[in-house]
């Protein structure tokens, strides 16, 4: 269905755990998505990389159906998810999908009115009920991988950037959720908090964790990731091992883009 | 020049007494069900059903766009004849105050709501939460701040404004001093008594609100 070009090592790859299926978006007449095919499976990283506006956050945002598609659909666990947020059928509600695929938006969007630690234990308290005292331990625990436990009783707004976006991916992380999309803005971040976390998502990839991931660190990416998009005008133009696309690129498109980061 | 006298009001004490009273009541009472219509306004005009949006809104425009005087005017004389029969003059008044303040707090509540960021239910429902648990856990609380100085401030309007049920003869302060005029022949000082009351009230209730709007504003 699409060109595999994994890694040497892979080859006992788990079964198709996110999936999109002709995925396309519009928003009134401007058609923002093309119709993309993306598959990932357990324990894979996905970069997806591209010009500004060419659609990244659009596509990572209807994996989760944050975007409800205008066409095409997106398989959890191989069952197609419905339009409605409790489903007949509980595994294909979004609301299912939503507590299993975590997200952390480019503007991070983390609660104002709460304290990072309850920032971090409102989703486990709130959507599965997990008591306080066991949510706030685990948060603690996320809280002080990411180096911001002694953060946990700040407001959002006396954060830096890179604090913030740190607390939204334990935020996202405190679901234990199979699956993370990670919308990394293009410049969100001041350049020396970037270290700080890609640190963590790093640990992240370490640990095993499946995740779709939008960058505009190239190195980053041709790091960790085991497959590289390349999405352009909405359409993916060029996808492939991390060697491939963003060290020796083929497609002129993507060579000019590429470049533009390797000065 | 004019020789106060308050002593002759002394035995009116209770008239006044009375009236104040009521006029609590009506304040107290039509902003519990304004707070009430107002939600429901508010929900339906931020529902996304079409008609129940429109119904809201022509309800809106037609208590924000007549004065409050012309509408127990309505109601007390005007509508008994439309369904037959007649209605209470207590009963018109406290309908009209509700659905007059209803009006207004349902555009305050739909401000609120509106300025929190979208991201901010995004966030929520990518957590899990549905939309019910987004709008009260999330977007609620945050909102809620943000409208409490305009309610408050539109609540110390309605106390004032409940003055103007006297005129469907319903017994509340304003009524009450127009009573004691009518005996005593004493206007300036019946009438002065009346707003030294109001501001016995309010006035200690504005400083309230506006420490309220001083400490939200610490706090964002
Ligand atoms: N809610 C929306 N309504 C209308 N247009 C939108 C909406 N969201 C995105 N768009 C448009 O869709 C296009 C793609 O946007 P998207 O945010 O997905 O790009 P991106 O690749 O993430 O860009 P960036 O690198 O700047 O974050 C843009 O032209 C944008 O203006
Ligand atoms: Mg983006």
């Amino acid at each position: 269905m699409m060109i595999e070009q994994e890694p040497e090592g892979t080859a006992m790859r788990a079964e198709a755990l996110l999936e999109a299926r002709g995925i396309r978006k519009s928003f009134g007449a401007l058609e923002v998505l093309k119709g993309i095919d993306l598959t990932l499976a357990r324990g894979e990283v996905v970069a997806l990389i591209g010009p500004s506006g060419s659609g990244k956050s659009t596509l990572i945002r209807c994996l989760n159906m944050m975007e409800i598609p205008t066409a095409g659909t997106i398989h959890f666990h191989g069952k197609s998810i419905g339009r409605k947020f409790r489903d007949a059928d509980d595994s294909t509600g979004i609301g299912t999908l939503r507590r299993h695929v975590g997200m952390v938006f480019q503007h991070f969007n983390l609660f104002p009115h709460k304290t990072v630690l309850e920032n971090v234990t409102e989703g486990p308290i709130v959507v599965c009920g997990t008591p306080r005292a066991e949510a706030e331990a685990h948060a603690l625990d996320l809280l002080s991988q990411v180096g911001l436990s002694q953060k946990r009783d700040a407001y959002p707004n006396h954060l830096s950037g890179g604090q913030k976006q740190r607390v939204a991916i334990a935020r996202a992380m405190a679901m234990r959720p199979e699956v993370l999309l990670l919308d990394e803005g293009t410049s969100a971040l001041d350049p020396e908090l970037v270290g700080e976390v890609l640190a963590v998502i790093r640990r992240l990839v370490d640990d095993g964790m499946t995740m779709a991931i939008v960058t505009h660190e190239m190195a980053f990416a041709a790091d960790v990731a085991d497959r590289v998009l390349f999405l352009d005008e909405g359409a993916i133009v060029a996808q492939g091992a991390p060697d491939e696309i963003i060290r020796s690129p083929s497609n002129e498109r993507l060579k000019a883009f590429v470049s533009r980061f390797n000065h | 020049m004019y020789k106060w006298n308050f002593d002759v009001l002394w035995q009116y004490w209770d008239l006044f007494l009375y009236g104040l009273w009521l006029t609590v009541v009506y304040t107290a009472g039509s902003i519990a069900f304004g707070v009430v219509i107002g939600l429901i306004t508010c929900g339906a005009r931020l529902s996304g059903w079409k008609s129940l949006s429109v119904i809201a809104r022509v309800y809106q425009e037609i208590f924000r766009c007549t004065p409050l005087l012309v509408q127990l005017l309505w109601f007390y004389y005007a509508f008994p004849l439309l369904v037959g029969g007649s209605i209470d003059n207590r009963v018109a008044a406290m309908l009209t105050l509700s659905l007059y303040v209803g009006a207004f707090y349902a555009e305050i509540f739909r401000g609120g709501i509106l300025s929190i960021d979208r991201g901010q239910r995004e966030a929520a429902a990518a957590i899990g939460m549905s939309p019910m648990q987004a709008m009260t856990r999330i977007v609620m609380p945050q909102a809620l701040k943000r409208m409490l100085p305009s309610f408050i401030n539109q609540s110390v309007i309605q106390f004032k404004n409940t003055s103007l049920v006297s005129v469907i003869s319903v017994a509340d302060l304003a009524y009450m001093a127009a009573v004691v005029n009518g005996q005593t022949y004493r206007p300036l000082e019946s009438y002065t008594v009346m707003a030294l009351l109001y501001i016995a009230v309010l006035f200690p209730l504005t400083q309230i609100a506006d420490l309220i709007e001083r400490r939200l504003r610490v706090s964002d």
